[in-house]
């Protein structure tokens, strides 16, 4: 594998028939492929997801992040997108679901893709990643510190979320969880709460808690990036995505 | 985190963004990651103008102790009264 890729912005059909923007990303070379869907975390498709898309693409997957907020916010920045989301409730479930499942399928169309398709997400898109898994037909997803999958939002929440423990045993594909031991949202406590949910549904799911690490680890540009976990979390991811995607 | 806790309120008022002044209409204010700030969370403040486009935005990452600065130099200034500041 040389690593090459091409990346660039497209177009997907999304929840309801809408066309939304998207961003691709795949290797140059012609061999069948699985696929990523990457959920953008709140601020928007910007330009750490783009390099999270760049670099499942270099290690051998289609890879697409659909713009979960260009209904609201065509052709803008992500910062000014995340905000007029932001200032109206946030991306429903629903819709959610369905940008995921245009997305996939949009992965599914490609002339060398091999019809497996994973999901990650980071963030709140960590909460969406399982939300799509037990929505949508994937063979894998990745769950980095997502808040409210269990657990409940504090009184007088103003945006539209519930967590996701009823739809728990509609769970269709293994789940990788990465979270740092020193985060709150999600806590430990919850994430404990969500292994002995999935063992109790008989559901495949590995999980690992890195102390010395809050929210956010992965974030190379943020204080809160701790290398020593993820560089463990993105080859835990790899060989995780080795096992379910490529297999 | 990602706390996703936001208080919205509708504003009357002005703010300069991106493209000049603007009215403005609606205030987002949350504790959440920032877009530029270096720091893991700060106190965001957007002043918006939705019938003008996402880009209508007047953007504010504060340090959480000088958001409270600020939260008291406006409250210290304003009359309990705020009409009685318009006359």
């Amino acid at each position: 594998m040389d690593e090459a890729i091409r990346a660039g912005t497209v177009e997907v059909v999304g929840h309801g028939g809408d066309r939304i923007q998207a961003y691709f990303a795949a290797p140059l070379e012609s061999e069948s492929r699985p696929g990523m869907v990457v959920i953008h975390h709140m601020p928007g498709l910007d330009r750490q997801t783009k390099e999270t898309v760049r670099r499942l693409a270099a290690q051998g997957y289609f890879a697409v992040s659909p713009n979960l907020y260009w209904r609201e916010a065509p052709g803008a920045e992500p910062d000014d997108a995340a905000a007029a989301v932001r200032a109206r409730g946030g991306v429903p479930d629903e819709r959610l679901v369905g940008d995921v499942g245009g997305a996939a399928d949009f992965l599914r169309a490609q002339p060398l893709a091999s019809g497996k398709v994973g999901v990650i997400g980071y963030c709140s898109g960590g909460r969406q990643a399982v939300l799509a898994a037990c929505h949508l037909p994937l063979q894998a997803a990745v769950d980095c510190y997502g808040a409210f999958v269990v657990g409940h939002p504090p009184e007088g929440f103003p945006m539209a979320i519930s967590n996701l423990v009823g739809l728990l045993p509609r769970l269709r594909c293994p789940l990788l969880g990465l979270f740092g031991e020193e985060d709150q949202h999600p806590s430990p406590a919850e994430t404990s709460e969500l292994d002995s949910l999935l063992t109790s549904h008989a559901k495949e799911h590995d999980f690992r808690t890195y102390p010395g690490a809050g929210h956010a680890f992965f974030a190379v540009d943020r204080p809160s990036y701790r290398p020593e976990a993820a560089v463990d979390g993105w080859g835990r991811i790899f060989a995780f995505l080795g096992r379910t995607l490529e297999g | 985190m990602c706390t996703y806790l936001t208080m919205r309120l509708e504003v009357a008022g002005s703010g300069k963004g991106a493209a000049g002044w603007m009215r403005v209409t609606t205030a987002s204010v949350y504790l959440d990651h920032p877009a530029h700030a270096p720091d893991d969370h700060t106190l965001n403040v957007d002043l918006l103008n939705p019938d003008l486009g996402p880009a209508a935005r007047v953007a504010l990452e504060l340090e959480p102790r000088s958001a409270r600065q600020l939260a008291e130099a406006i409250l210290a200034l304003l009359p309990d009264e705020p009409e009685a500041a318009t006359g």
